[in-house]
Protein backbone atom coordinates (compact mmCIF):
# COMPACT_ATOMS: atom_id res chain seq x y z
CA UNK A 1 0.00 0.00 0.00
CA UNK A 2 1.45 3.36 -0.96
CA UNK A 3 0.21 6.86 -0.42
CA UNK A 4 -0.58 7.54 -4.06
CA UNK A 5 -1.91 10.79 -5.42
CA UNK A 6 -5.70 10.86 -5.38
CA UNK A 7 -7.31 10.79 -8.79
CA UNK A 8 -9.12 14.04 -8.86
CA UNK A 9 -12.31 14.71 -10.73
CA UNK A 10 -12.05 18.44 -11.02
CA UNK A 11 -14.99 20.76 -10.95
CA UNK A 12 -15.75 22.16 -14.36
CA UNK A 13 -15.57 25.96 -14.42
CA UNK A 14 -18.87 27.40 -13.32
CA UNK A 15 -20.21 24.07 -12.06
CA UNK A 16 -21.68 23.95 -8.61
CA UNK A 17 -19.95 21.45 -6.38
CA UNK A 18 -23.19 20.01 -5.03
CA UNK A 19 -24.52 19.50 -8.56
CA UNK A 20 -21.28 17.74 -9.42
CA UNK A 21 -21.50 15.65 -6.24
CA UNK A 22 -25.08 14.62 -7.03
CA UNK A 23 -23.99 13.09 -10.31
CA UNK A 24 -20.60 11.79 -9.23
CA UNK A 25 -21.14 10.60 -5.66
CA UNK A 26 -24.85 9.93 -5.38
CA UNK A 27 -25.34 8.40 -8.83
CA UNK A 28 -21.98 6.77 -9.46
CA UNK A 29 -20.56 6.26 -5.96
CA UNK A 30 -17.29 8.02 -6.76
CA UNK A 31 -15.93 10.04 -3.84
CA UNK A 32 -15.11 13.72 -4.14
CA UNK A 33 -11.57 14.86 -5.00
CA UNK A 34 -9.51 17.04 -2.70
CA UNK A 35 -10.43 20.15 -4.63
CA UNK A 36 -14.10 19.25 -4.50
CA UNK A 37 -13.98 18.53 -0.76
CA UNK A 38 -12.43 21.94 -0.25
CA UNK A 39 -15.22 23.55 -2.26
CA UNK A 40 -17.76 21.79 -0.03
CA UNK A 41 -16.01 22.98 3.13
CA UNK A 42 -16.25 26.53 1.77
CA UNK A 43 -19.98 26.46 1.06
CA UNK A 44 -21.90 29.28 2.72
CA UNK A 45 -24.20 28.77 5.68
CA UNK A 46 -27.16 29.13 3.33
CA UNK A 47 -26.15 25.88 1.58
CA UNK A 48 -25.68 23.73 4.69
CA UNK A 49 -29.15 22.17 4.68
CA UNK A 50 -28.81 21.25 1.02
CA UNK A 51 -25.36 19.79 1.71
CA UNK A 52 -26.56 17.72 4.66
CA UNK A 53 -29.52 16.41 2.67
CA UNK A 54 -27.22 15.29 -0.14
CA UNK A 55 -24.78 13.64 2.29
CA UNK A 56 -27.73 11.83 3.87
CA UNK A 57 -28.97 10.64 0.45
CA UNK A 58 -25.47 9.38 -0.33
CA UNK A 59 -25.29 7.51 2.96
CA UNK A 60 -28.75 5.96 2.41
CA UNK A 61 -27.96 4.96 -1.15
CA UNK A 62 -24.50 3.47 -0.57
CA UNK A 63 -24.68 2.30 3.07
CA UNK A 64 -28.36 1.99 3.91
CA UNK A 65 -30.37 3.10 6.95
CA UNK A 66 -28.67 0.95 9.63
CA UNK A 67 -26.53 2.57 12.28
CA UNK A 68 -23.66 0.68 13.87
CA UNK A 69 -23.51 1.20 17.61
CA UNK A 70 -20.28 0.72 19.52
CA UNK A 71 -19.01 1.08 23.06
CA UNK A 72 -15.39 1.64 24.03
CA UNK A 73 -13.35 1.31 27.18
CA UNK A 74 -9.83 2.14 28.23
CA UNK A 75 -7.97 -0.81 29.76
CA UNK A 76 -4.78 1.15 30.29
CA UNK A 77 -5.26 4.85 30.91
CA UNK A 78 -2.62 7.58 30.97
CA UNK A 79 1.15 7.46 31.20
CA UNK A 80 1.67 7.16 27.44
CA UNK A 81 5.23 7.94 26.27
CA UNK A 82 4.02 9.61 23.05
CA UNK A 83 3.39 13.35 22.69
CA UNK A 84 0.17 13.66 20.68
CA UNK A 85 -0.60 17.28 21.55
CA UNK A 86 -4.35 16.78 21.91
CA UNK A 87 -4.12 13.88 24.33
CA UNK A 88 -4.76 13.99 28.05
CA UNK A 89 -3.16 10.55 28.38
CA UNK A 90 0.32 11.57 27.27
CA UNK A 91 2.75 11.28 30.15
CA UNK A 92 4.65 14.25 28.73
CA UNK A 93 2.10 16.91 29.64
CA UNK A 94 0.96 18.05 33.09
CA UNK A 95 -2.61 16.79 32.70
CA UNK A 96 -4.80 15.68 35.60
CA UNK A 97 -5.11 12.15 34.17
CA UNK A 98 -3.34 9.53 36.28
CA UNK A 99 -2.33 6.09 35.07
CA UNK A 100 -4.91 3.35 35.66
CA UNK A 101 -5.41 -0.27 34.59
CA UNK A 102 -8.82 -1.86 34.27
CA UNK A 103 -8.95 -5.41 35.64
CA UNK A 104 -10.59 -8.32 33.82
CA UNK A 105 -13.88 -8.28 35.80
CA UNK A 106 -14.10 -4.54 35.07
CA UNK A 107 -13.53 -5.19 31.37
CA UNK A 108 -16.19 -7.90 31.26
CA UNK A 109 -18.64 -5.58 33.01
CA UNK A 110 -17.89 -2.82 30.48
CA UNK A 111 -18.54 -5.27 27.63
CA UNK A 112 -21.80 -6.31 29.28
CA UNK A 113 -22.97 -2.70 29.71
CA UNK A 114 -22.14 -2.07 26.07
CA UNK A 115 -23.98 -5.15 24.81
CA UNK A 116 -27.03 -4.19 26.87
CA UNK A 117 -27.43 -1.03 24.82
CA UNK A 118 -27.83 -3.14 21.67
CA UNK A 119 -24.34 -2.28 20.49
CA UNK A 120 -22.61 -4.86 18.33
CA UNK A 121 -19.06 -3.58 18.75
CA UNK A 122 -16.88 -3.30 21.79
CA UNK A 123 -13.50 -1.66 21.42
CA UNK A 124 -10.71 -2.29 23.92
CA UNK A 125 -8.34 0.66 23.99
CA UNK A 126 -4.96 1.26 25.62
CA UNK A 127 -2.87 4.43 25.88
CA UNK A 128 0.41 3.08 24.60
CA UNK A 129 2.87 3.57 21.75
CA UNK A 130 2.37 -0.11 21.04
CA UNK A 131 1.42 -3.11 23.17
CA UNK A 132 3.91 -5.00 25.33
CA UNK A 133 3.63 -8.62 26.47
CA UNK A 134 1.65 -7.66 29.58
CA UNK A 135 -0.95 -5.74 27.59
CA UNK A 136 -1.27 -8.45 24.94
CA UNK A 137 -1.90 -11.09 27.57
CA UNK A 138 -4.38 -8.82 29.38
CA UNK A 139 -6.28 -8.39 26.11
CA UNK A 140 -6.16 -12.12 25.40
CA UNK A 141 -7.44 -12.94 28.87
CA UNK A 142 -10.08 -10.22 28.62
CA UNK A 143 -11.45 -11.47 25.31
CA UNK A 144 -11.62 -14.98 26.65
CA UNK A 145 -13.46 -13.79 29.78
CA UNK A 146 -15.98 -11.80 27.68
CA UNK A 147 -16.66 -14.92 25.61
CA UNK A 148 -16.88 -17.14 28.69
CA UNK A 149 -19.43 -14.74 30.17
CA UNK A 150 -21.59 -15.36 27.09
CA UNK A 151 -21.59 -11.71 26.01
CA UNK A 152 -22.51 -11.60 22.36
CA UNK A 153 -20.49 -8.74 20.91
CA UNK A 154 -17.73 -8.29 18.35
CA UNK A 155 -14.36 -7.25 19.69
CA UNK A 156 -12.24 -4.48 18.25
CA UNK A 157 -8.93 -3.23 19.65
CA UNK A 158 -6.94 -0.02 19.63
CA UNK A 159 -3.50 -0.65 21.08
CA UNK A 160 -1.23 1.65 19.12
CA UNK A 161 1.42 0.64 16.63
CA UNK A 162 1.84 -3.09 16.07
CA UNK A 163 4.51 -5.51 14.91
CA UNK A 164 3.57 -8.20 12.41
CA UNK A 165 3.63 -10.80 15.18
CA UNK A 166 1.20 -8.75 17.25
CA UNK A 167 -1.09 -8.32 14.25
CA UNK A 168 -1.12 -12.09 13.80
CA UNK A 169 -1.74 -12.63 17.49
CA UNK A 170 -4.77 -10.31 17.48
CA UNK A 171 -6.25 -12.10 14.47
CA UNK A 172 -5.80 -15.39 16.26
CA UNK A 173 -7.56 -13.97 19.37
CA UNK A 174 -10.57 -13.23 17.19
CA UNK A 175 -10.22 -9.44 17.07
CA UNK A 176 -12.17 -8.52 13.95
CA UNK A 177 -11.40 -4.82 13.66
CA UNK A 178 -8.44 -2.66 14.61
CA UNK A 179 -8.57 1.06 15.27
CA UNK A 180 -5.55 3.18 14.58
CA UNK A 181 -6.16 6.81 13.69
CA UNK A 182 -4.03 8.80 11.29
CA UNK A 183 -5.39 11.72 13.37
CA UNK A 184 -4.93 14.50 10.81
CA UNK A 185 -3.64 15.33 7.33
CA UNK A 186 -0.18 14.01 6.57
CA UNK A 187 1.10 17.56 6.09
CA UNK A 188 -0.18 18.61 9.54
CA UNK A 189 0.82 15.52 11.50
CA UNK A 190 4.35 16.70 12.46
CA UNK A 191 2.74 19.70 14.19
CA UNK A 192 0.60 17.38 16.30
CA UNK A 193 2.93 14.49 17.09
CA UNK A 194 6.74 14.44 17.13
CA UNK A 195 7.45 11.05 18.74
CA UNK A 196 6.32 8.98 15.76
CA UNK A 197 5.35 9.61 12.18
CA UNK A 198 2.23 9.44 10.05
CA UNK A 199 4.02 6.85 7.93
CA UNK A 200 4.60 4.60 10.95
CA UNK A 201 0.89 4.72 11.63
CA UNK A 202 0.18 3.94 7.96
CA UNK A 203 2.46 0.88 8.20
CA UNK A 204 0.42 -0.58 11.09
CA UNK A 205 -2.76 0.00 9.07
CA UNK A 206 -1.23 -1.80 6.08
CA UNK A 207 -0.40 -4.86 8.20
CA UNK A 208 -3.85 -4.87 9.81
CA UNK A 209 -5.54 -4.77 6.42
CA UNK A 210 -3.33 -7.49 4.94
CA UNK A 211 -4.01 -9.75 7.90
CA UNK A 212 -7.72 -9.56 7.14
CA UNK A 213 -8.89 -7.41 10.05
CA UNK A 214 -11.25 -4.55 9.31
CA UNK A 215 -9.46 -1.22 9.37
CA UNK A 216 -10.89 1.57 11.52
CA UNK A 217 -9.07 4.83 10.96
CA UNK A 218 -10.08 8.42 11.50
CA UNK A 219 -8.91 11.44 13.37
CA UNK A 220 -9.64 14.66 15.16
CA UNK A 221 -10.71 17.96 13.67
CA UNK A 222 -9.94 21.26 15.34
CA UNK A 223 -6.21 20.85 15.94
CA UNK A 224 -5.13 23.97 14.11
CA UNK A 225 -5.33 22.42 10.64
CA UNK A 226 -6.33 24.59 7.70
CA UNK A 227 -9.39 24.01 5.54
CA UNK A 228 -7.05 22.73 2.84
CA UNK A 229 -5.63 20.22 5.29
CA UNK A 230 -9.11 19.03 6.20
CA UNK A 231 -9.71 18.34 2.52
CA UNK A 232 -6.30 16.69 2.26
CA UNK A 233 -7.13 14.43 5.21
CA UNK A 234 -10.48 13.40 3.73
CA UNK A 235 -8.89 12.16 0.52
CA UNK A 236 -5.99 10.52 2.34
CA UNK A 237 -8.53 8.52 4.33
CA UNK A 238 -10.47 7.76 1.16
CA UNK A 239 -7.28 6.36 -0.35
CA UNK A 240 -6.69 4.15 2.65
CA UNK A 241 -10.26 2.91 2.18
CA UNK A 242 -10.96 1.99 5.80
CA UNK A 243 -14.04 0.03 6.75
CA UNK A 244 -14.79 2.69 9.35
CA UNK A 245 -13.81 6.32 9.96
CA UNK A 246 -14.35 7.65 13.49
CA UNK A 247 -14.66 11.44 13.51
CA UNK A 248 -13.63 13.25 16.65
CA UNK A 249 -13.84 16.96 17.38
CA UNK A 250 -11.14 18.31 19.63
CA UNK A 251 -11.97 18.46 23.32
CA UNK A 252 -9.36 20.90 24.66
CA UNK A 253 -7.77 18.95 27.49
CA UNK A 254 -6.28 20.81 30.46
CA UNK A 255 -2.50 20.58 30.61
CA UNK A 256 -2.04 19.69 26.93
CA UNK A 257 -0.58 22.09 24.36
CA UNK A 258 -4.11 22.42 22.91
CA UNK A 259 -5.86 23.25 26.17
CA UNK A 260 -6.83 26.73 24.99
CA UNK A 261 -7.93 25.80 21.49
CA UNK A 262 -11.43 26.81 20.49
CA UNK A 263 -13.87 23.98 19.95
CA UNK A 264 -14.91 23.51 16.34
CA UNK A 265 -17.88 25.64 15.36
CA UNK A 266 -21.07 23.57 15.03
CA UNK A 267 -21.78 24.59 11.44
CA UNK A 268 -18.20 23.81 10.43
CA UNK A 269 -18.47 20.44 12.10
CA UNK A 270 -21.58 19.62 10.07
CA UNK A 271 -19.88 20.77 6.86
CA UNK A 272 -16.92 18.52 7.70
CA UNK A 273 -19.11 15.50 8.42
CA UNK A 274 -20.97 15.93 5.14
CA UNK A 275 -17.78 16.57 3.16
CA UNK A 276 -16.19 13.40 4.56
CA UNK A 277 -19.30 11.44 3.59
CA UNK A 278 -19.09 12.82 0.06
CA UNK A 279 -15.40 11.85 -0.08
CA UNK A 280 -16.17 8.32 1.19
CA UNK A 281 -19.66 7.28 0.07
CA UNK A 282 -19.39 3.64 1.21
CA UNK A 283 -17.41 3.98 4.43
CA UNK A 284 -18.90 3.67 7.87
CA UNK A 285 -18.65 7.19 9.30
CA UNK A 286 -18.80 7.24 13.07
CA UNK A 287 -19.54 10.06 15.47
CA UNK A 288 -16.88 9.71 18.15
CA UNK A 289 -15.59 12.09 20.83
CA UNK A 290 -16.30 15.79 21.08
CA UNK A 291 -19.71 15.88 19.42
CA UNK A 292 -21.37 16.77 22.73
CA UNK A 293 -19.23 19.90 23.06
CA UNK A 294 -19.22 20.93 19.41
CA UNK A 295 -22.72 20.05 18.31
CA UNK A 296 -24.91 19.50 21.35
CA UNK A 297 -28.10 17.43 21.10
CA UNK A 298 -29.61 19.14 18.09
CA UNK A 299 -26.37 19.06 16.11
CA UNK A 300 -25.90 15.36 16.81
CA UNK A 301 -29.26 14.75 15.19
CA UNK A 302 -28.35 16.90 12.21
CA UNK A 303 -25.13 14.91 11.84
CA UNK A 304 -27.10 11.66 11.80
CA UNK A 305 -29.13 13.21 8.98
CA UNK A 306 -26.01 14.53 7.28
CA UNK A 307 -23.87 11.50 6.52
CA UNK A 308 -23.11 9.77 9.82
CA UNK A 309 -24.11 6.10 10.09
CA UNK A 310 -22.38 4.89 13.25
CA UNK A 311 -22.00 6.14 16.80
CA UNK A 312 -20.09 5.52 19.98
CA UNK A 313 -22.61 5.33 22.80
CA UNK A 314 -21.95 5.98 26.46
CA UNK A 315 -18.67 7.29 27.75
CA UNK A 316 -15.33 7.59 25.98
CA UNK A 317 -11.85 6.84 27.30
CA UNK A 318 -11.30 9.73 29.68
CA UNK A 319 -14.34 11.85 28.84
CA UNK A 320 -18.02 11.28 29.40
CA UNK A 321 -20.60 11.05 26.63
CA UNK A 322 -24.31 11.59 26.96
CA UNK A 323 -26.22 8.57 28.30
CA UNK A 324 -26.56 5.73 25.78
CA UNK A 325 -30.35 5.82 26.25
CA UNK A 326 -30.47 9.34 24.81
CA UNK A 327 -28.67 8.27 21.63
CA UNK A 328 -30.85 5.18 21.27
CA UNK A 329 -33.99 7.31 21.62
CA UNK A 330 -32.62 9.64 18.97
CA UNK A 331 -32.10 6.73 16.54
CA UNK A 332 -35.60 5.52 17.26
CA UNK A 333 -37.06 8.95 16.56
CA UNK A 334 -35.10 9.13 13.33
CA UNK A 335 -36.35 5.64 12.37
CA UNK A 336 -32.80 4.45 11.94
CA UNK A 337 -32.45 0.77 12.85
CA UNK A 338 -29.46 -0.37 14.88
CA UNK A 339 -27.26 -2.66 12.84
CA UNK A 340 -27.62 -6.25 14.03
CA UNK A 341 -24.75 -8.52 14.93
CA UNK A 342 -22.91 -10.02 11.96
CA UNK A 343 -24.65 -7.82 9.42
CA UNK A 344 -22.23 -6.13 7.13
CA UNK A 345 -22.98 -2.59 6.21
CA UNK B 1 -6.98 25.84 54.95
CA UNK B 2 -9.88 25.78 52.44
CA UNK B 3 -12.45 23.13 53.13
CA UNK B 4 -13.39 22.14 49.56
CA UNK B 5 -11.50 21.90 46.28
CA UNK B 6 -12.77 21.99 42.71
CA UNK B 7 -12.86 18.46 41.31
CA UNK B 8 -12.00 19.73 37.83
CA UNK B 9 -9.09 22.14 38.38
CA UNK B 10 -8.00 21.21 41.89
CA UNK B 11 -8.01 24.79 43.21
CA UNK B 12 -9.90 25.86 46.32
CA UNK B 13 -13.61 26.32 45.61
CA UNK B 14 -13.55 29.61 47.49
CA UNK B 15 -10.84 31.10 45.25
CA UNK B 16 -11.27 32.12 41.64
CA UNK B 17 -13.88 31.29 39.05
CA UNK B 18 -15.08 27.72 38.54
CA UNK B 19 -17.97 28.19 36.11
CA UNK B 20 -16.11 26.47 33.26
CA UNK B 21 -15.02 23.69 35.61
CA UNK B 22 -18.61 23.09 36.65
CA UNK B 23 -19.79 23.08 33.05
CA UNK B 24 -17.18 20.50 32.09
CA UNK B 25 -18.01 18.35 35.13
CA UNK B 26 -21.70 18.51 34.30
CA UNK B 27 -21.16 17.43 30.71
CA UNK B 28 -17.99 15.68 29.58
CA UNK B 29 -15.50 15.26 32.41
CA UNK B 30 -15.33 13.00 35.44
CA UNK B 31 -13.80 14.50 38.61
CA UNK B 32 -10.01 14.50 38.54
CA UNK B 33 -9.09 16.06 41.90
CA UNK B 34 -10.26 14.97 45.32
CA UNK B 35 -12.68 17.64 46.63
CA UNK B 36 -11.37 17.08 50.16
CA UNK B 37 -7.61 17.28 49.66
CA UNK B 38 -7.03 18.22 45.98
CA UNK B 39 -4.91 15.12 45.33
CA UNK B 40 -5.09 13.87 41.75
CA UNK B 41 -7.32 10.81 41.76
CA UNK B 42 -7.00 7.56 39.81
CA UNK B 43 -10.05 7.69 37.56
CA UNK B 44 -11.52 4.87 35.52
CA UNK B 45 -14.16 5.77 32.96
CA UNK B 46 -16.43 2.92 31.80
CA UNK B 47 -19.20 2.96 29.18
CA UNK B 48 -21.84 3.85 31.74
CA UNK B 49 -20.01 5.63 34.55
CA UNK B 50 -16.76 6.36 36.36
CA UNK B 51 -14.92 5.63 39.57
CA UNK B 52 -12.37 7.95 41.15
CA UNK B 53 -9.99 6.97 43.93
CA UNK B 54 -8.09 9.29 46.26
CA UNK B 55 -5.19 7.61 48.05
CA UNK B 56 -6.31 9.33 51.27
CA UNK B 57 -10.09 9.62 51.00
CA UNK B 58 -11.08 6.48 49.16
CA UNK B 59 -13.31 5.81 46.18
CA UNK B 60 -16.26 7.70 44.78
CA UNK B 61 -18.38 6.75 41.79
CA UNK B 62 -20.93 8.18 39.38
CA UNK B 63 -24.58 7.77 40.20
CA UNK B 64 -26.00 4.50 38.82
CA UNK B 65 -26.96 5.05 35.19
CA UNK B 66 -30.58 5.33 34.27
CA UNK B 67 -31.43 3.08 31.33
S1 LIG C 1 -0.30 7.41 21.31
FE1 LIG C 1 -2.47 7.49 21.90
S2 LIG C 1 -2.53 7.51 24.13
FE2 LIG C 1 -0.44 7.99 23.51
S3 LIG C 1 -0.34 10.25 23.49
FE3 LIG C 1 -0.86 9.58 21.40
S4 LIG C 1 -3.10 9.56 21.31
FE4 LIG C 1 -2.51 9.65 23.50
ZN1 LIG D 1 -12.23 24.72 39.15
ZN1 LIG E 1 -8.48 13.13 49.06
Amino acid sequence: MTVAAHKAEDIAPGQDVLDAAREQVLERGVGLSEQQVLAVLRLGDDRIQELLALAHDVRMRWCGPEVEVEGIVSVKTGGCPEDCHFCSQSGRFPTPVRAAWLDIPGLVEAARQTAETGATEFCIVAAVRGPDKRLMSQVREGIRAIEDAGIDIQIACSLGMLTQDQVNELVEMGVHRYNHNLETARSHFPEVVTTHSWEERWETLRMVREAGMEVCCGGIVGMGETEEQRAEFAVQLAELGPHEVPMNFLIPQPGTPYEDYEVVDGKDALRIVAAFRLAMPRTMLRFAGGRELTLGDLGAEQGMLGGINAIIVGNYLTNLGRPASRDLEMLDELSMPIKALNDTL
Amino acid sequence: MPDRYCAWCGHPESEGEHATCRRRLASIDPPRYCPECARRMVVQVTPSGWTARCSRHGESASAPSVG
